[in-house]
């Protein structure tokens, strides 16, 4: 176990450290002590290692994440995750707005609960929230799974493509162009599947599915009014 | 009214209204034809006060010239060099401006590397990601981070030379794009992450940052994930200069992007481009002001564009201010966009050489906006790349040739007292004197 001082080592030169791993290291786990809310914490990260952060975080904690798996203690601030490519980001506390923004890859998993613009244009990433999740999530969403154990805000959805959304609670209203789909089977089981990765105990059978209409596809005046 | 009015009255002439112009009343008849606006590509085509407003004095006798074949005028720029370890050094100061792949062509896109390259320039990443042989063609590639984020990974960004934040473009300030359906090939769908055939939107702000505060973060972001090498842009479009040069300089810009409303876009609605943002002459002396009021002029690199077509324009952007230029239109007519020698298929489409703007529907007869196989097919990028590295060389000497004409030995050393205007919006616009007069309108210590 490497043990940062953020306070002490300063942000540029935690990163590098980070940043400097090779696929092959055997330097796997670090911890970072006073991040007292720096932004940027662990970003462009490219190695299997795992980074536990002791405390809150500012805006875009594990930008950009690739391989490595980086557990927050604490809250995290705006776009944490954002862009993430592979790996995991585990988020004891809440996550502010924006998270996982345009994520392509990985699983980011929040325990408590996710602000507004959740899942923003993400593009592949699997987000699960164990609790509630704020207005406009998942805008122009185009692939990957949202999953909400707990409520959503207005606007769920809105303009999306192909991504998946699957809420337990109450959506307090969905946005243009998405609508409640069909929980089949496979479903079932993806969701399953998530709920298990991220380590949360909850039954699938207890979800709704929302997805994209797909009629604002392709631009038609007689949509003009849902835009 | 009549040549065979019985009564012998004279007829009087039809007259067109300067109102419902043939154009404008063309515009009613789609309109109600189709129930959409009107999109296409390009920039404002309406006449607009531009550089073509402004002379160069030349030398007199205060002030002598260089020899033009014995001096040398030197063009060279650094770019970024503020805050990155690496900053970008060009040949010269003007470069190839941001288009994507999806809009361009792979084979246009790696023409303009080849020429870009090849006169010793930069060219620009777009709204589709990094390709491969955009990168392996391009000496120095600046990678643009949009709003959209499609194709946007660290991979990609940490292979490019500089990042380039895009906030806003002179042609649409303050809107998203869209690559409509019959562009997007497998290629592309793949590259953007989105189904084949769908119209792509791309987002007008950025999905995890709202204002200069959280730029500011996203900068400190950027830079963390590419190791402070590589300078960091901020494009910005026309709308109000001085205040976002301000913003973006206090959000730690390396360099300013700065693009009028003549710049183009792949594909926009007609009346965004023709009625929101500023002519490229009006944004620049506010921008140099905001330079100069933060201590930042020639430290933080100004790029101007929206419309460079020639060296003079070059010269006369750098004379009131600009550290380079860029161009995108001008650079696709290099290559033989709306090139006369495909007339007769201009004319199959309803248009003509020169006036073709339809290029987001991908039907482009010289196979540079397009991804249809077999319009592609007809570009060849060593030829295409040829053609750019030519006209970047030939915009060079001209801008060397006034410089020299004016006594300077480096184009940045030309300056707005070199020039005067021969319009009085011209005059305002530029904060040179009309000519004839030791006067424009606002100057300072004056009354009008």
């Amino acid at each position: 176990m490497q043990t940062i001082d953020l306070s002490k080592v300063g942000l540029r030169e935690t990163n590098k450290m980070l940043q400097d791993q090779s696929a092959d290291t055997n330097q796997t786990s670090w911890e970072i002590v006073n991040p007292r809310g720096s932004h940027a914490i662990a970003c462009g990260l490219d190695a299997p290692i795992e980074v536990t952060i002791k405390g809150s975080t500012g805006y875009y904690c594990a930008g950009m994440n690739q391989q490595a798996t980086v557990n927050i203690h604490g809250s995290a601030g705006p776009g944490t995750g954002e862009n993430i490519m592979s790996g995991k980001i585990v988020i004891e506390g809440d996550a502010s707005q924006y998270l996982g923004a345009t994520g392509q890859g990985g699983l980011i998993v929040v325990k408590g609960n996710a602000s507004s613009r959740c899942g923003i244009s993400m593009k592949g990433v699997n987000i699960v929230v164990q609790g509630n999740i704020g207005h406009m999530s998942a805008f122009m969403g185009q692939s990957g799974n949202l999953v909400v154990c707990g409520d959503a805000g207005d606007a769920l959805g809105d303009s999306c493509y192909e991504a998946r959304f699957f809420v337990r609670g109450k959506v307090k209203s969905l946005g243009a162009d998405c609508i409640k789909k069909e929980m089949r089977e496979e479903h079932i089981t993806l969701l399953r599947n998530l709920l298990d990765e991220a380590g949360i105990d909850a039954d699938p059978n207890e979800f709704s599915r929302y997805g994209s209409a797909r009629q604002l596809y392709n631009f038609h005046v007689d949509n003009a009014g849902a835009y | 009214m009549n040549d065979n009015d019985p009564k012998g009255i004279p007829h009087t002439t039809p007259r067109q209204s300067a109102t419902f112009t043939q154009d404008v009343n063309s515009d009613i008849r789609r309109a109600a034809a189709t129930g959409i606006y009107d999109i296409r590509g390009g920039g404002a085509k309406r006449k607009l006060p531009s550089f073509d407003d402004l002379l160069f004095m030349g030398a007199s006798i205060s002030r002598y010239p260089l020899e033009g074949y014995r001096e040398k005028c030197e063009t060279s720029v650094t770019i970024g060099g503020l805050h990155a370890e690496n900053p970008i050094e060009l040949d010269i100061p003007i470069t190839i401006a941001g288009m994507s792949f999806g809009a361009l062509s792979g084979p246009a896109k790696e023409a303009l590397g080849r020429g870009a390259s090849a006169a010793g320039t930069s060219t620009t990443t777009g709204d589709g990601g990094m390709t491969p042989e955009e990168r392996g063609h391009s000496s120095k590639l600046v990678y643009q981070y949009l709003p959209s984020r499609y194709g946007m990974n660290p991979n990609d960004l940490r292979k490019a030379d500089a990042i380039e934040i895009v906030v806003g473009q002179g042609a649409k300030p303050g809107g998203g794009g869209m690559l409509l359906g019959q562009k997007i090939s497998d290629r592309v769908a793949t590259m953007r992450n989105l189904p084949k055939g769908i119209d792509q939107r791309s987002a007008c702000r950025h999905p995890d940052w709202t204002g200069p505060d959280d730029l500011e973060i996203k900068i400190l972001e950027l830079r963390e994930i590419t190791g402070w090498k590589v300078p960091i842009y901020v494009k910005v479009a026309g709308a109000r200069p001085y205040y976002d040069t301000t913003l973006a300089v206090k959000a730690g810009a390396d360099a300013v992007v700065l693009d009028g409303m003549q710049g183009g876009t792949a594909a926009t609605q007609d009346v965004f481009i023709e009625h929101v943002g500023q002519p490229t002459l009006a944004i620049v002396r506010p921008a140099v002001q905001a330079l100069q009021d933060l201590g930042m002029h020639r430290k933080v690199q100004l790029i101007l564009s929206g419309g460079i077509r020639t060296g003079a324009d070059v010269a006369k952007a750098m004379a009131l201010g600009a550290d380079a230029v860029a161009i995108g239109t001008a650079a696709l007519i290099a290559l033989g966009d709306n090139d006369p020698k495909w007339e007769a298929e201009y004319n199959a489409l309803g248009t003509t050489a020169g006036a073709y703007d339809d290029w987001h529907e991908g039907k482009d007869p010289a196979g540079i906006t397009t991804q249809d196989p077999e319009l592609m097919a007809r570009f060849d990028p060593i030829e295409g790349g040829r053609r750019l590295r030519n006209y970047l060389k030939v915009m060079t000497l001209e801008a060397q040739t006034i410089a020299r004409a004016c006594g300077k030995n480096h184009l940045h050393n030309l300056e707005p007292e070199d020039l005067v205007a021969l319009t009085m919006e011209a005059a305002a616009m530029a904060q040179v004197p009309l000519a004839g007069t030791n006067w424009y309108p606002g100057k300072p210590g004056t009354s009008y």
